[in-house]
């Protein structure tokens, strides 16, 4: 019988990839985002409204997510954006591989920024490095205020939390105040923005924001 | 529900391990999980033993350590529980605290023949 330490990360294999995509981006000069949230949350209402405000301010590209079905990326391209579908077959999450298949089809030197956006799951997503700059996290009002502590994960690492569908606060139960204390205090470096898809309310902020923010 | 693909990569560093150090077959596999990894110890179980048949680790038993969510006072250099969201330090109430434990994913050791 030996005992043979290891000392070696499970995710190993995902992290090295996604070291090299992050390297790749870097070199091509193109920003990335990693968009997670619930399913329903509106990820890709937020791209959506995001993409056609950035036009002719910055050149865009999106991989979509989702375990079946070409829906996001037809919305997505509808904005006049290329966009690469993942399928993942039932997979929650992306990886690293899937990541690398979706980037032959991108001219990564021709964009200023690309964003991933995730299957919808606010758990699985989180442990899976994309090689991303940063991570966004979508939450919904009509979610509740209590999502943040109980999946803590995702809002201690997403740099901008976006919360979405404000336009239906009067309507429900839904304490703004805790969401913006528990995310806080998971991640003091947290840029938060409050929005609405539907209305347009605090769009234009996140979108002036992510401008600065993919040119810098 | 992403345990499968966790168990696989565990499963591809082990059977590395066995053939890099020669071994005819793994009898024990040490991880550490954190609280915060957002990884259900028993899913992973599930999904390793049904992997692993037909490989060297067939009879290999994962035990699973699980490490708290811990943090620390930048004030007072106390340890905190931080198993639940806590505001403030619970020794000297200061609001300058860190995560330092909970996201741990990896694995410590295998016992091999």
């Amino acid at each position: 019988m030996a005992e043979i330490e290891v000392g070696r990360s499970i995710l190993e294999a995902n992290d090295k990839l996604a070291g090299q995509h992050r390297e790749r981006f870097a070199a091509s000069g193109v920003k990335v985002l990693n968009l997670i949230s619930s399913p329903g949350a509106g990820k890709t209402s937020v791209l959506e409204q995001t993409l056609k405000r950035l036009q002719g301010r910055l050149n865009c590209a999106v991989i979509e997510g989702d375990i079946q079905t070409d829906e996001d990326a037809r919305r997505v391209a509808a904005c006049g954006v290329p966009a690469v579908q993942i399928q993942t077959q039932g997979a929650c999450h992306l990886d690293g591989v899937m990541i690398n298949e979706a980037l032959a089809a991108l001219d990564l030197a021709s964009l200023d920024l690309l964003i991933i956006e995730n299957v919808g799951n606010l758990v699985c997503p989180v442990d899976f490095d994309l090689g991303e700059d940063m991570k966004v996290a979508v939450l919904s009002v009509t979610e509740g205020d209590d999502k943040p502590s109980k999946y803590p994960a995702l809002f201690q690492q997403a740099g901008v939390l976006l919360v979405n569908k404000v336009d239906l606060l009067p309507y429900i139960d839904c304490d703004m105040e805790r969401i913006h204390r528990t995310c806080h205090q998971l991640n003091p470096e947290q840029k938060v923005f409050d929005l609405s898809c539907r209305t347009g309310e605090g769009l234009d902020p996140w979108v002036d924001w992510l401008t600065g923010w993919a040119k810098g | 529900m992403h345990e499968l693909s966790i168990a696989q990569s565990l499963l591809a560093i082990v059977l590395d391990e066995a053939r890099r150090h020669q071994v005819n077959k793994v009898t024990k596999v040490a991880v550490k999980i954190g609280a915060l990894a957002g990884v259900v110890p028993s899913s992973l179980t599930f999904s390793f033993d049904l992997i692993k048949e037909g490989t060297k680790a067939a009879e290999a038993e994962l035990v699973i350590e699980q490490a708290p969510a811990v943090g620390e006072c930048h004030t007072c250099e106390g340890e905190i529980d931080m198993s639940r969201l806590v505001e403030q330090c619970p020794h000297c109430g200061s609001k300058d605290i860190e995560f330092t434990g909970g996201q741990e994913l990896y694995v410590d050791h295998i016992e091999a023949e």
